[in-house]
């Protein structure tokens, strides 16, 4: 017995290293398939980390990657010196706070009004036409707004007009570009979000409302007490998605509708480091940046997700 | 239903008015979703007096079709569209083959290895390079000014990757172990089996796709300064800052059409793509989105 136990291990492992030998090979036509994904991933993905190393060396074009010379923490002092990155930074999270309420709620509220409506017919029309402006690029979509925002030929303006006030240059506002950001984001994506509630509603279970009803519960106590907490893992599990992005914005969305006259108040990071690095080509201090904001989205993503379970609901992972 | 029981049941007073607060809101939506797209294409149809003046609504005033001629007939809008129809078709073309490919291979939960390759997808969605380091691999890859670099970088991504690999798991295995008794292959159970079986989720990814290589803007904005071979919305954008860019060699069909009008037209026209394949899709997203958000 006891010569067996001391032998077991060492059997065991060579079995299971046998074992394996004849899995790896009898997959190798799989291998074979994930061979070109596995390729790109490690090239365009992993590279770049490893690329990561010019934000603390001074990166010149001719000298590489890694023949140039370590500075230290040189980009990351300059970073918080100069004004910039922290008033970028206070944009960014201000824009966010403001997306993450209003682009949350919205969806949620759309999703319990078409589950409301008694119309077949309607409600499928409104859900399809709703979801179209997901599809739309952000360039066309700021065409469209230019377009509804321009002097004397935009319907907001000829509105504005019309009942006597004086018509504005939107786009050149700076104190009127976060609310801008915030609704085109919310033109552009609250019908498409309301899906994933939308698919939680139903699946309720419908003989809750019938019993509700029975008990004599108005329809507003049913959509409170049954509805919502139908959903709310859904909604906390969007909310923490939102929370853990917190530092991201589309870069895209910003760049199509921002112009010098509202960088004070519109500037994100991802335009930031568009700029400075691509436009002025400081690759090192924009790597620098670059990598301070990764690194706190990570955290933010990961405490997000801890959270989530904290609280007894789905994370991501 | 609800009829049957407002019988017995004394109907709430809020009933009524949640249902017309219902019906008010998809109408406001409807409105909000459809008239700034109306209101633009009515302007691309419509002559320069009654735009500037602002009497263009929901439709044309002075109806012409100058501003489409001018559009349509830029040589360079055509090279841009050509651009995009060929990241569009190669691009989801690869992306999907690939995308399959490995989700095939992560929800073959024995494959040794398979936690791996997950792991190293699933960390890319924390963690990344960032702007400048990918830009330098990419740009150091002879990627530069090729319609490559719109498509090489972002093959599979793990958002989609995840999506198939769920509905995968969703075939009874028992199906491919009859097919692998047989004699089959890995190539001929995914491609016999697994793909076919799979049609909903792929088709929404492919949608994903191509809707995502037909609105690529940013990548086309740092890797492609050769304006000969950029995409559209590239092209798109030059015109909504300066319609007279449009082309040249119409000039004098230029003097005659308010600028809105031909940022309208080329709106609209970039467009187009996008509204003619919707419908045939749209059954499927919904199914294959729901799928990936419900599923674990």
């Amino acid at each position: 017995m006891q010569a067996d136990l001391m032998l077991n291990p060492k059997i065991e492992r060579m079995k299971r290293k046998k074992k394996l030998k004849k899995d790896i090979l009898e997959n190798w036509q799989v291998y074979l398939m994930v061979l070109p994904a596995l390729v790109i991933l490690i090239w365009f993905r992993y590279v770049p980390i490893y690329g990561l190393q010019i934000a603390f060396k001074d990166f010149s074009l001719i000298k590489g990657i890694t023949g140039s010379e370590w500075v230290g923490m040189k980009h990351f002092a300059d970073l918080f010196s100069t004004g910039q990155f922290l008033k970028v930074l206070r944009n960014t999270l201000l824009i966010n706070v403001y997306r993450i309420v209003f682009t949350w709620v919205l969806p949620i509220i759309l999703a319990i009004m078409i589950s409301e409506c008694r119309s077949l017919p309607y409600k499928r029309v409104a859900q399809s036409i709703s979801y179209l402006p997901h599809f739309l690029s952000w360039v066309i979509i700021s065409a469209i707004f230019m377009n509804l925002l321009s002097l004397d030929t935009g319907i907001v303006n000829i509105l504005i007009s019309r009942f006597g006030g004086k018509q504005v240059i939107f786009l050149s506002e700076p104190k009127f570009f976060r609310s801008i950001l915030v609704i085109t984001e919310a033109w552009k994506n609250t019908g498409w979000s309301s899906i994933v509630y939308l698919s939680a509603i139903t699946a309720i279970d419908a003989s809750l409302y019938q019993a509700a009803a029975i008990d004599g519960a108005s329809k507003l106590e049913r959509i409170w007490h049954i509805t919502l907490p139908g959903i709310k893992s859904t909604m906390v599990f969007i909310l923490i998605l939102r929370i853990g992005n917190a530092l991201t914005n589309d870069v895209e969305q910003v760049l199509m509708l921002y112009n010098p006259m509202v960088y004070e108040t519109g500037d994100v990071l991802g335009t930031y480091l568009y700029r400075i690095g691509i436009g002025q080509m400081k690759y090192s201090f924009t790597t620098a940046a670059g990598l301070f904001t990764s690194v706190i989205n990570t955290i933010l993503l990961i405490g997000a997700n801890f959270f989530a379970h904290r609280i007894g609901e789905r994370g991501m992972w | 239903m609800d009829k049957k029981y407002s019988n017995k049941i004394p109907r709430g007073r809020d009933e009524a008015v949640i249902e017309w607060v219902s019906n008010l809101t998809l109408a406001f939506v409807i409105v909000i979703c459809l008239y700034p797209f109306l209101n633009i294409v009515a302007k691309s149809f419509s002559s320069e007096g009654p735009i500037m003046a602002g009497e263009v609504y929901l439709l044309p005033k002075g109806f012409n079709t100058v501003a489409y001629q001018i559009v349509l007939g830029s040589s360079r809008f055509w090279k841009s569209f050509e651009s995009s129809v060929f990241i569009t078709a190669v691009g989801t073309l690869l992306n999907v083959t690939l995308t399959s490919f490995v989700a095939y291979a992560i929800s073959r939960k024995n494959l040794p290895g398979q936690k791996i390759i997950t792991i190293l997808y699933i960390f890319t969605m924390l963690f990344g390079g960032g702007l400048i380091p990918t830009y330098l691999v990419v740009t150091n890859s002879g990627l530069y000014n090729t319609l490559w670099a719109l498509i090489i970088p972002g093959l599979v991504s793990p958002f989609n990757l995840i999506l198939m690999r769920n509905y995968f798991y969703t075939i009874p295995e028992s199906l491919e172990e009859s097919a692998k008794m047989d004699g089959a292959g890995h190539f001929t159970v995914l491609f016999r089996i697994v793909i076919p079986l799979s049609l909903p989720s792929i088709a929404t990814i492919a949608l994903f796709c191509a809707v995502g290589y037909w609105n690529e803007y940013f990548g086309a904005l740092i890797y492609i300064s050769n304006r000969a071979i950029a995409p559209i919305q590239i092209y798109l954008r030059e015109i909504l800052l300066n319609a007279s860019d449009a082309d040249l060699n119409n000039m004098d069909l230029i003097m005659t059409v308010a600028q809105e009008a031909v940022r309208g037209a080329t709106v609209f026209v970039a467009t187009l793509p996008i509204l003619l394949v919707y419908p045939f899709l749209q059954k499927y997203y919904v199914q294959g989105m729901t799928l990936g958000a419900v599923k674990e």
